[in-house]
């Protein structure tokens, strides 16, 4: 099939940006998005123009590293899809299809299609994190944990750190991004000795970074690749102020 | 020159050797450890768990990496499981069973000693990523779940359904993020190491780009560990990130550290078959999924383009259970890989056809839905499942699975002693981009247990260990070794970005390279196919160097730039590569060579003349590699014929 692009160019992160248009030709069903984009630059290369700059890299879906908004929709039209898992047989042949950058004032455009998503780290850093020093663990089974407690914490740490949430969100929130790694680490018994800090620290530094609060628009589950539910914001929501209370 | 190769094994009783070795080791007296700066470069599973345990003890630690965090190293990507022997579920494993195995699985070409010490340092592991809150899947009444795992007989697998990997690399980087935060790690995302710094024949520091604004630094350090991963990528199409790259242990390589068995590379079975020309990557389907599916092709070829499900019982050929009885679906990952290309090879292979071939071959669920229920199977492979109709619109519960073998993982690697250094003073290599502990084939579930193994429990030890017996000290910025090891990485940038007759992207060139080996250094190898690919390969590298367009400046964001410097340095390894197959006149483990097979085509070792670990010495630009044999010593295993049957 034949398609038109409208891509988000930027030289840097100080530069003016705007939407190009370009052509590709023999795009076929079983090509990736991703694999549709390095045709585009393959022949932008050859003709010594300058290529489309995006992140990638596993293509299979768990790094996190790609990042494109794709007619308006972060990762794409398909659910529960990251944008390297998105294959062309969900567009049809002479569609146009607008491909842009995460817009969060907290990710700056770095070029093109690439974003900044240091600020999703410095969270972390804030307290994703149990204190537990090499070496110093008891053996596995001496803390039992309940399968059903073992399993929500996995489906929460499954969180792969795109950032699709905060670019859907009208308020640039990273809460769902936060409240998967407080959900994960506060279901484990492990994770419960520093768990009020956890969340009041790593709250603290979302709104630093200059993310906003949520307010219920659920825009950020529908765009999640893992497809992690708000009421992991709910639950923080809920350490936040027994935290507080206990304080 | 020559080179001695020191593996500083100790001796004495295998099980007492680790422990011993680390009571004979130096110690930095905790208040000095601040003053000695470390680099670690990569921060996956052994990189990550390194820079976390060495900043814990109180090193300056600086990190590196090329992705946009720490996070996204390619072990995040790893499915299966990791290896610990717990015997947590009382079927006779023990740390001398998991060795034993680990040793027979590599076809009894890798060292006892590191073999037993990883076996024995896998239940700490274990024990540490639970303390991190790695969510391994449980038992109802709580306890830690086990499964067995590509070709054990005994349940020693521990998982976070299919995202093992991940699980455990995101507790990596939250240990690595805990000490980011608490100051000892200086962490550098975004920045490729493009050379090594060497002063008086030690490793002193790096040379970096940083990939967002082209910035060309030198970094030093009291020494330097390389956690890069491995070099599946110099095939083109693998099952690597398409980011993963040699170049850091290359440059290594060129400044003297021997690079180990780089034939030994892992073919994966179950790997989804390629589509069309265009293909970027393939995907893996862990091989879990062979517990439960079952292996088959059509028994006539005139069948391959038929409708599954319209194939009797009688029309199908479950080969790996018909030519292995004992181990079915479960044999090792070598073995069933060369399985499926002889059955397509045959003519028999199924699914679209590429350049010409069927590559496939089915994998079924239907039986194991059939007695388990799809809601069984669903708990246990869902992920994979959605992830195989994503990529191929094909719904696995109602159809069987195509699958076919791809480059997964490379068991060479840069040569390394007990103590995981190089053959560079101050330089060490852990995980994949070492060569140590997986022989010529490694076993399903034992990578992630050898980074970790590295990074959390050895490295620590052996890194103190080395910075006992040297001062701290302090390069500044005109030191003459800094000064030309920038510009040397600035020449070669400005030679990439100048080609005098350009008009060929990179890929173009890494595709033509990763061909070239495929077919040649592949699956199976033969003499005439390697001396022709030594052929083809140096021509390659010339065009490339004349041909290679490499679009806008050095000094800005350039991906075009990031991946010509890659392929470049995979044109040199994949000429080692064929070297060394063609030198190791043998079969073993993974390196199948077609004129050392026996008559039903199993591999065929030739432990008198070859056991050894092949470390090969660069040889200059254009001189040929020089061969330095580690001799394999087996006192407590005898090295008995692999059989599967």
């Amino acid at each position: 099939m034949k398609l038109r692009l409208r891509i988000w160019k930027q030289p840097d992160r100080d530069a003016e940006g705007r939407f190009e248009a370009y052509e590709v030709v023999d795009v076929t069903p079983d090509m990736s998005f991703l694999e549709m984009l390095d045709d585009l630059n393959e022949g932008l290369i050859t003709a010594a123009r300058d290529p489309v700059a995006f992140d990638h890299d596993c293509r299979e879906g768990i790094c996190g590293a790609c990042s494109l908004v794709i007619n308006g929709i972060p990762h794409g039209p398909q659910q529960a899809t990251t944008t390297c898992q998105l294959y062309m047989r969900e567009f049809a042949d002479g569609d146009e299809i607008w491909i842009e950058p995460w817009r969060v004032g907290a990710f700056p455009v770095l070029r093109d299609l690439v974003v900044d998503r240091s600020a999703l780290d410095r969270i972390m850093q804030a307290g994703g994190f149990i204190s537990a020093h090499t070496g110093a663990a008891p053996d596995g089974n001496t803390l039992p944990v309940p399968k059903d407690d073992a399993d929500q914490a996995f489906a929460a740490a499954a969180c792969i750190g795109c950032g699709a949430c905060a670019a859907a969100c009208p308020n640039a929130s990273a809460s769902l991004f936060v409240a998967a790694k407080i959900v994960h680490l506060g279901l484990l018994p492990q994770g419960r000795p520093e768990r009020d800090a956890r969340v009041r620290t790593m709250l603290a530094q979302m709104d630093a970074e200059g993310f906003g609060y949520c307010s219920n628009h659920r825009e950020c589950e529908a765009v999640c690749p893992k497809v992690i539910g708000i009421d992991r914001i709910a639950r923080m929501n809920r350490d936040l102020y027994l935290s507080l209370l206990r304080r | 020159m020559t080179i001695e190769l020191h593996a500083g094994e100790p001796t004495g009783a295998l099980e007492n050797r680790w422990t011993r070795h680390r009571f004979d080791m130096g110690l930095v007296n905790p208040a000095n450890r601040r003053k000695y700066t470390l680099i670690v470069v990569g921060t996956g599973l052994a990189g990550g768990s390194a820079a976390a345990s060495l900043g814990e003890l109180g090193y300056h630690v600086k990190s590196f990496c090329f992705q946009d965090s720490p996070r996204r190293a390619h072990s995040i990507a790893a499915q299966g499981g990791i290896n610990a022997a717990k015997n947590y579920q009382n079927d006779g494993d023990s740390i001398w069973r998991l060795f034993y195995d680990t040793i027979k699985g590599g076809d009894f070409r890798s060292r006892e000693s590191n073999v037993y010490r990883l076996a024995e340092i896998s239940g700490n592991i274990i024990d540490q990523a639970v303390a991190q809150g790695v969510p391994f899947a449980r038992e109802y009444g709580g306890l830690l779940a086990n499964r067995s795992f590509g070709g054990a007989q005994v349940s020693r697998t521990f998982y976070a359904r299919g995202q093992t990997g991940q699980q455990l690399l995101l507790g990596a980087y939250q240990a690595l993020n805990r000490q980011i935060a608490a100051g000892t790690v200086e962490m550098h995302p975004r920045t490729e190491m493009l050379d090594l710094i060497l002063v008086d024949g030690r490793a002193r520091g790096i040379v970096t780009r940083n990939l967002v604004d082209g910035r060309i630094e030198a970094h030093t350090a009291d020494c330097v560990v390389l956690c890069t991963g491995g070099y599946g990528n110099a095939y083109y199409l693998s099952t690597n990130a398409k980011g993963c790259n040699a170049s850091a242990v290359w440059r290594a390589h060129r400044h003297g550290a021997l690079f180990a068995n780089p034939c030994f590379t892992q073919i994966h079975p179950t790997c989804i078959p390629q589509s069309g020309t265009y293909q970027s990557k393939l995907t893996l389907m862990s091989e879990s999924l062979r517990n439960d599916g079952r292996v088959w092709a059509p028994l006539q070829a005139e069948d391959s383009q038929r409708n599954p499900a319209e194939l009797a019982e009688s029309q199908r050929d479950y080969f790996l259970e018909r030519r292995y009885p004992a181990f079915g679906n479960l044999v090792p990952r070598d073995i069933a890989s060369r399985a499926a290309k002889e059955a397509c090879d045959e003519g028999r292979g199924v699914g679209p056809e590429v350049n010409g071939r069927r590559l496939g071959v089915y994998l079924d669920f239907s039986e194991a839905i059939g007695q388990q229920g799809e809601a069984a199977i669903r708990e246990r492979y869902g992920n994979l499942f959605e992830m195989y109709e994503r990529i191929t619109g094909e719904n696995p519960y109602d159809t069987p699975m195509r699958i076919y073998p791809a480059i997964h993982y490379t068991m060479g690697g840069l040569w390394v002693d007990y103590d995981l250094m190089t053959t560079i003073d101050g330089l060490f290599a852990a995980g994949e981009c070492n060569y140590s502990d997986h022989g010529a084939n490694r076993l399903g579930a034992s990578a992630l247990m050898q980074g970790l193994a590295d990074g959390y429990f050895i490295l620590p030890c052996s890194v103190g260990n080395y910075l006992a017996r040297h001062e701290p000290e302090h390069l500044t910025a005109e030191h003459p070794a800094l000064r030309d090891a920038v510009s040397a990485v600035r020449s070669r940038i400005t030679r990439l970005l100048n080609a005098p007759d350009a008009r060929h992207s990179p890929e173009y060139f890494h595709r033509l390279l990763g061909h070239i080996l495929w077919d040649h250094c592949g699956m199976s190898r033969d003499p005439e196919g390697l001396k022709q690919a030594l052929q083809q390969l140096p021509a390659l590298r010339e065009r490339f160097w004349r041909e290679v367009r490499v679009t806008g400046g050095g000094e800005e964001f350039n991906q075009t730039l990031e991946r010509a410097g890659r392929v470049a340095d995979f044109l040199e390894l994949g000429e080692l590569m064929c070297v060394d197959a063609l030198e190791r006149n043998e079969s073993c483990g993974s390196h199948a060579r077609t004129d050392h097979l026996t008559e039903d085509g199993e591999v065929r070792r030739d432990d008198d003349n070859y056991s050894y670990v092949a470390a090969w010495e660069y040889g200059g630009a254009d001189g040929a590699p020089r061969l330095h044999k580690e001799q394999l010593h087996f006192e407590f295993v005898h090295p008995s014929v692999r059989s599967y049957k």
